[in-house]
């Protein structure tokens, strides 16, 4: 009953869909496939691979076209697609939630109910349109090497004194995310501002230690891993653990950890529904939950040796109140203080 | 009908009907308080969701800055935490400039033309396809580098709105519909209570004896009272009838008894007696007879005059009638052929309510009495003194004796009865006559203070008013 993934083109494709950087698809192995799913997300097909082929090996009459975008692009075509003639997708996966609550606040998902979506937390779902499948933490990752064991920031007030410090050994060596390339950067970074007053003192601290600000995730990962970085601030944690590797220290912030719910709709005039619910359905049951939380995609806090308090963590809701940080104006001034912060009197 | 008619099985019963009366009145009230309560909900919740639509609208115009000459929003997350209340509704804003640009939020969002000053101007518009409510408001800069309006419109869907207008109208249904059942209980109750006096009194009535005619008690509540009046009376009447038939039976059988003795006796004798004195037995025998026949008339009459008394409804009689009526019936004649009647009327019409059968015979009764016991001349007359009318016979004699008079006018006279002759009886009937009709008899002395006058006094009914005199 193993399924197999048919086919995984990466970032290679020309054509009709230029913004989608992999595509991928799965059925059962002796399937009679009739009906054919399409899936874009933002989530790695490799992370995700686990759990579709265990759904098409249940469900063998559907085949699944799994398209990886990035979120700014699964957002204009998620949007293109709810206003114009373009075919849209079945299913939409995006850790872009705000993006994600702006689409379904333009009316461009469809509404779907089930004893599994009702049992959802309610910050974890919005008007039975959207709702949040799994649970992932920013966490802030060192370079064990680099980092000694007493120096570890174990809250972001320790990180501040460390970057205040601004030890030679810190200097350009600490990275987070560009929030204007990035856009869980921007959603990390402005929950950060809503969430305490240490986001302005971290942009100063930045500024000081002449920090790195990069885009993506693996990047971030990799340098840190290397040596390249010793601290990264605000990385997704899912990212983290779904490839071990050498010299990296994960913290869950113990003033307060931000976990992200990445979200699923199926938009309005979806072809195949049915194959949608059923997939919303499964992703949710405990089944489901448990091989999401395989890929890491599911934070456990039975499994947590972190010993983070229930009492840090702090859930992006998915409801309007994302739809700020959706806002032109309010990027706008967020984006320049933190230029005006992150980037001020550097020697570049 | 004797047996089921108070058992609720019969079609309709009081009960049921009051009971069906009570619950379309309930529903209708209800139906009419469910649509008022869904009104009230829907403007409580408009009002409730207004009030939060223009906070949301007012706290993003207060976040409006003038940067660098021209107005920025740095749009507060507490407006759309404010608008996130109506936590399953979508949410549209837009901030605009002068002329309409949009600066910040929805492209797409409805504005309304507003003025400073008459703000916040709520309206209705489709979004999305949803129906929704938005409003707008105005916030007006006078800064050195900016001058001018800036419009704030938020809207919202009525998602939250209709479920807290169906919450409230559900409420209001829920303590309507146990109010409604407790008020059905309690009418049913009260309304069995209020039927008990009419179970207890057909109950009395099945269980009576055919022959009790004594009223029933009249308690319990004035309906019921009027009802019991109302069979009392009939019981009365009835009761009346009844006794006034067994008063004929046994009167008839007592008078007759004491002729038809004599009678037997003369035509014995008249057998055994001398051949010689057959035409004086035979002479007797026809005065006995003529006299019984007259006693049975009589009787016949006074029956008639008390059951018709009893039954027939009063009409408007003239008197003067009666009286011609009487005369032109010539009984006197058989009576008395030598005697003449003078009539006395007038040439106005003397109103009276009552039963002209029962006058004529009541009248010829005096007149007969007049014509046998008193002395020529007779006159009968129709006269009017105030509000009463009269019919009276007058005789030139002095009336009977003083003895008599006493006795006189009680059911039956057997004195007179056994005399075989009846102006007692006779009497009876012009009293029971009167008394049916409101009058009275009164006897004595002519107005000229001779002869003997007996008088039937009734209440006038007036002139005219009727529709005999018309």
């Amino acid at each position: 009953m193993r399924a197999r993934a048919l086919a995984v083109l990466l970032g290679l494709l020309a054509g009709p869909a230029p913004a989608q950087e992999a595509v991928a698809r799965f059925a059962a192995a002796q399937g009679q496939a009739d009906t054919v799913l399409t899936i874009r997300s933002t989530t790695d097909i490799v992370i995700m691979a686990p759990v579709l082929e265990t759904f098409v090996a249940d469900n063998p009459e559907l085949e699944i076209a799994y398209e990886q975008w990035g979120s700014n692009a699964l957002y204009a075509d998620s949007l293109a697609a709810c206003t114009g003639p373009q075919a849209v997708a079945d299913v939409v996966i995006s850790s872009g939630v705000h993006q994600m609550v702006d689409l379904v606040n333009r009316a461009c998902a469809s509404p779907y109910r089930s004893a599994r979506t009702e049992a959802l937390a309610p910050a974890r779902r919005w008007r039975d349109e959207i709702w949040g499948i799994t649970q992932e933490a920013a966490v802030i990752l060192y370079n064990t090497r680099l980092v000694s064991a007493t120096e570890v920031p174990r809250t972001r007030f320790a990180l501040l004194d460390l970057m205040r410090r601004d030890a030679p050994q810190y200097h350009g060596k600490i990275a987070t995310y560009d929030i204007e390339a990035s856009g869980l950067g921007f959603l990390f970074a402005f929950m950060d501002s809503q969430e305490a007053t240490t986001f302005g003192g971290l942009m100063e601290g930045f500024n000081r230690v002449e920090a790195v600000a990069t885009c993506c995730s693996a990047e971030i990962i990799e340098g840190v891993s290397e040596g390249r970085y010793a601290i990264a601030y605000n990385v997704l944690g899912s990212y983290v653990d779904s490839a071990p590797r050498p010299d990296l220290g994960v913290i869950y912030p113990e003033d307060y950890t931000l976990f992200l719910s990445r979200a699923l709709m199926i938009p309005k005039g979806a072809a195949q529904a049915d194959g949608a619910t059923r997939l919303l359905d499964f992703l949710l049951s405990p089944r489901g939950q448990a091989i999401l939380a395989e890929s890491n995609l599911m934070w456990r806090p039975d499994f947590d040796e972190t010993g983070l308090p229930s009492s840090a963590r702090r859930d992006i809701p998915i409801n309007p109140t994302l739809l700020v940080a959706m806002d032109r104006h309010r990027r706008e001034i967020f984006v320049q203080k933190w230029r005006a912060t992150f980037w001020a009197a550097r020697p570049e | 009908m004797a047996k089921g008619g108070f058992e609720t099985g019969g079609r309709g019963s009081l009960l049921s009907r009051v009971m069906l009366g009570v619950l379309s009145l309930l529903v209708v009230g209800g139906v009419v308080v469910t649509f008022a309560a869904f009104a009230y909900g829907r403007n409580a919740a408009r009002q409730a969701y207004d009030q939060i639509l223009v906070g949301a609208a007012n706290d993003i115009a207060g976040s409006v800055n003038i940067v660098a000459g021209a107005p920025l929003v740095n749009m507060p997350v507490s407006a759309f935490g404010l608008l996130a209340l109506a936590s399953e509704d979508r949410i549209t804003y837009a901030v605009r400039g002068a002329g309409g640009a949009l600066l910040t939020g929805h492209a797409d969002a409805p504005a309304a033309v507003a003025e400073v000053g008459q703000t916040p101007v709520f309206f209705d518009a489709p979004l999305h396809g949803d129906p929704a409510r938005f409003v707008t408001v105005v916030r007006r800069f006078s800064e050195r580098d900016f001058s001018g309006s800036v419009f704030v419109t938020v809207g919202q869907t009525l998602r939250a709105r209709n479920e807290m207008a169906l919450g409230l109208t559900r409420g209001a249904v829920l303590v309507m519909t146990g109010i409604g059942l407790v008020l059905i209980l309690g009418a049913f109750l009260v309304i069995r209570s209020a039927m008990r006096p009419l179970d207890r009194m057909a109950r009395e009535l099945s269980a009576r004896d055919p022959y009790d005619l004594t009223p029933m008690p009249a308690d319990g509540p004035a309906e019921v009272a009027v009802m019991v009046g109302a069979m009392n009376r009939f019981m009365g009447r009835l009761d009346r009838q009844v006794g006034a038939m067994k008063h004929l039976i046994s009167d008839t059988a007592h008078q007759l008894r004491t002729p038809v003795a004599a009678i037997r006796a003369q035509a014995e004798l008249a057998l055994e007696d001398d051949p010689e004195h057959l035409p004086q037995r035979l002479d007797r025998l026809v005065k006995r007879t003529r006299s019984l026949g007259n006693l049975l008339d009589q009787m016949l009459s006074r029956a008639l005059v008390i059951h018709r008394a009893d039954n027939a409804p009063p009409e408007p009689v003239d008197l003067r009638d009666v009286a011609l009526h009487v005369l032109e019936g010539r009984d006197h004649e058989v009576l008395a052929p030598e005697a003449e009647v003078e009539l006395v009327i007038g040439d106005r019409a003397i109103m009276v309510l009552g039963d002209e059968i029962s006058l004529c015979e009541a009248v010829k009764n005096l007149l007969a009495n007049a014509l046998r016991h008193g002395q020529s001349p007779v006159r009968l007359g129709v006269s009017r003194a105030g509000d009463t009318a009269e019919i009276w016979v007058e005789d030139a004699g002095d009336g009977p004796p003083p003895d008599v008079l006493d006795r006189i006018g009680g059911r039956f006279e057997r004195s007179a009865a056994s005399k075989g002759n009846s102006a007692g009886l006779g009497l009876s009937i012009v009293r029971a006559v009167a008394e049916a009709f409101g009058g009275r008899v009164t006897l004595g002395a002519g107005p000229a203070g001779q002869g003997f006058r007996i008088t039937l006094v009734l209440p006038w009914a007036g002139a005219g008013g009727t529709r005999d005199a018309g």
